[in-house]
């Protein structure tokens, strides 16, 4: 199991090494330098060449990935193009708002998914089946932007049930702020819901197909440990999918963040791309996607606790 | 069951047994269609997508040849059911129906066309590795798992968000997305396709490499690629219409279901069904996308019907 672990956490280094050079790479295969699109036109060429060297965008390429990424290694992302703030202080900022989010639709999301996985997989054909993968078809298919919209429409909007925008004044009671937090996490919840609903229906049905099933049974053992018995050899694929929808929740949630007018991480890119503030759109993607490979490689390691078969 | 007499001569003397006819077993494609044939969901979703299509490709047709650029700004956020205008005016005065259909032409290209294109690099990519294996297959594996590092949303809008607007840039952002899963899908069934024993028997007998590929390979990989790239297209239209959401994508004034969703959010006080149409047709499409891909699934899928 050691050993397991230490390999995959050994595989998952030239991963990240790939994911900062590509992350460099995109930034750099726009023509012309992060400065000259800042500059004003009339800028002299001096104060222009003050400003390269200032951010370090006068050296050669190799030499500022280098640079860029041992001091991102050290935390230190340096100053946003737009308002010379640090940028791992505005980072973190809005990698704490969506984390809130993400934390709570995914367990919105998963609880309800692998409930209404389970009802129709015990439910084969019958009317329940049909009713939650109707459900989970639906999840699947919401482009979430206009799922965001509608719960406005029909929570904000039409009645005056609960904020549409933002998250609040720190100076609100407790309850009010959570508020705002409904629609978003609804909103989120839905496509986890979905994802994981059809998986879990899918590979219980798959499981309950195969014979130490009917072994189980024929032994005299009752619904509900057979039951956890199909769950413990169900988790393994699950799991692995619901360490990629959490990354995708903390990735993802960009578009839902805009229309909430959530300060979060998507908010943050999606400034960072209209202001063209490279240094912040930086390292608001490798940030972002370091986590994602992190969390894939406990998803790993997690599976092979649970499944021997694996570790191999 | 017709009898039929088979004779055949056995040394010196002749034999004559009864055996049953053989009666053709309908083909794997023939009983596909037969399955589908028998799901009326598939059917009923398939109809609504020729639809979609229809007033998309038909839309001076369909809209009587209204201007879809034409606005007036006494016309400006109309309810849906006003005379000449039934599904309403957006913020401009310009008629919802007609942009809908217009926007069905961008907002299904948008769609479509990454999937095509990353089917066919990315497909062809998951065979060579697949198939070749070795050095080749490791190196383009190991590419494919640094871009799956990123979450796909994540990717598309830093790609396009860098690339700038535009219809061009967001379908190659998106392509770039779609690749990685499709050599992953075309790389492990090429893997399991190269494994069977009549591509080893085609091998041992001196079958070229090519034409293993062409008769074997292809033949038993197509199917699954194709099934996971109809499933894709559902995912590949709500990112394109989010990009233009965003403001990443499609450039106005063009008429796209994305673009028109948000430039529509600013009047969701005045006109709140009116704003919620062009989301409600992305929906529709990429339900009905879902859907028919779980169609053709279970009919493809031997094992489920057996």
């Amino acid at each position: 199991m050691f050993v397991f672990a230490a390999r995959r956490i050994l595989q998952a280094i030239p991963i990240l090494l790939g994911v900062s050079l590509v992350v460099f790479g995109l930034v750099h295969i726009v023509p012309g330098n992060p400065i000259d699109l800042l500059m004003p036109p009339e800028a002299s060429p001096e104060v222009i060449a003050q400003m390269k060297a200032a951010f370090g965008f006068d050296k050669p390429l190799y030499m500022q990935y280098l640079l860029w990424l041992s001091r991102a290694l050290q935390g230190d992302f340096g100053l946003s193009v737009f308002n010379s703030t640090p940028v791992w202080g505005q980072l973190i900022t809005a990698l704490g708002n969506t984390f809130i989010l993400a934390i709570l639709a995914a367990t919105l999301g998963f609880t309800l998914g692998v409930v209404f996985g389970l009802l129709s997989a015990m439910f084969h054909g019958r009317w329940p089946d049909k009713l939650f993968s109707a459900i989970a078809t639906t999840g699947v298919s919401l482009p979430h932007y206009w799922c965001a919209i509608v719960l406005v429409l029909a929570c904000a909007v039409l009645h005056d049930w609960l904020p549409a925008q933002g998250m609040g004044d720190d100076s609100l009671p407790l309850y009010d702020r959570l508020q705002y937090l409904v629609l978003p996490v609804v909103t989120l919840s839905l496509i986890p819901m979905g994802v994981i609903g059809r998986l879990v229906r899918a590979t219980v049905l798959e499981i309950l197909s195969q014979e130490f099933v009917g072994a189980l049974t024929a032994k005299g053992l009752t619904r509900w440990p057979v039951i956890r018995h199909i769950c413990k050899n169900a988790a393994p694929p699950v799991l692995a999918l619901m360490g990629l929808q959490f990354g995708y929740l903390l990735g993802g949630s960009i578009l839902v963040e805009t229309v909430f007018n959530w300060p979060g991480s998507g908010n943050l890119l999606n400034l960072a791309i209209f202001r063209r503030d490279i240094p912040v759109l930086q390292a608001t993607i490798l940030v972002l996607a370091a986590f994602f490979v992190v969390l894939n490689l406990l998803v790993d390691i997690a599976q092979a606790a649970i499944d021997p078969r694996i570790r191999r | 069951m017709s009898q039929a007499t088979v004779d055949f001569v056995r040394r010196d003397r002749q034999v004559s047994i009864d055996a049953p006819q053989a009666t053709p077993t309908p083909g794997y494609w023939k009983s596909v269609v037969q399955r589908l044939s028998r799901d009326p969901v598939t059917i009923a979703v398939t109809l609504v997508l020729l639809g979609i299509i229809f007033i998309s490709i038909g839309a001076p047709l369909v809209t009587g040849g209204t201007d879809p650029y034409a606005g007036s700004v006494l016309a400006r956020l109309k309810p849906i059911g006003t005379p000449g205008h039934w599904l309403g005016t957006d913020e401009t005065g310009r008629d919802l129906w007609t942009r809908l259909c217009y926007g069905g032409r961008l907002s299904l290209l948008a769609g479509v066309l990454p999937v095509s294109i990353s089917l066919l690099i990315g497909g062809f990519l998951g065979i060579l590795a697949g198939y070749a294996g070795g050095i080749i297959g490791t190196l383009i594996m190991r590419t494919m798992d640094v871009f799956y590092a990123f979450p796909s949303i994540l990717l598309a809008i830093a790609i396009c968000g860098l690339l700038g607007n535009g219809l061009s840039n967001s379908v190659i952002a998106l392509s770039v997305v779609f690749i990685p899963p499709m050599v992953r899908i075309s790389e492990t069934v090429t893997t399991q396709a190269r494994q069977l024993d009549f591509v080893e028997a085609a091998r041992a007998s001196g079958t070229t490499t090519l034409q293993i590929i062409r008769h074997h390979v292809l033949a038993n990989v197509l199917g699954p690629i194709m099934v996971y790239a109809t499933s894709l297209i559902s995912v590949s239209i709500i990112l394109s219409a989010g990009l233009s959401f965003l403001g990443l994508g499609v450039t106005p004034p063009q008429a796209e279901w994305g673009l028109m969703l948000n430039s529509l959010r600013q009047a969701i006080y005045v006109q709140p069904y009116v704003a919620a149409l062009p989301g409600a047709m992305i929906f529709i499409t990429s339900m009905c996308f879902n859907l028919m891909s779980d169609g053709f699934r279970s009919a493809m899928d031997v094992r489920l019907n057996k």
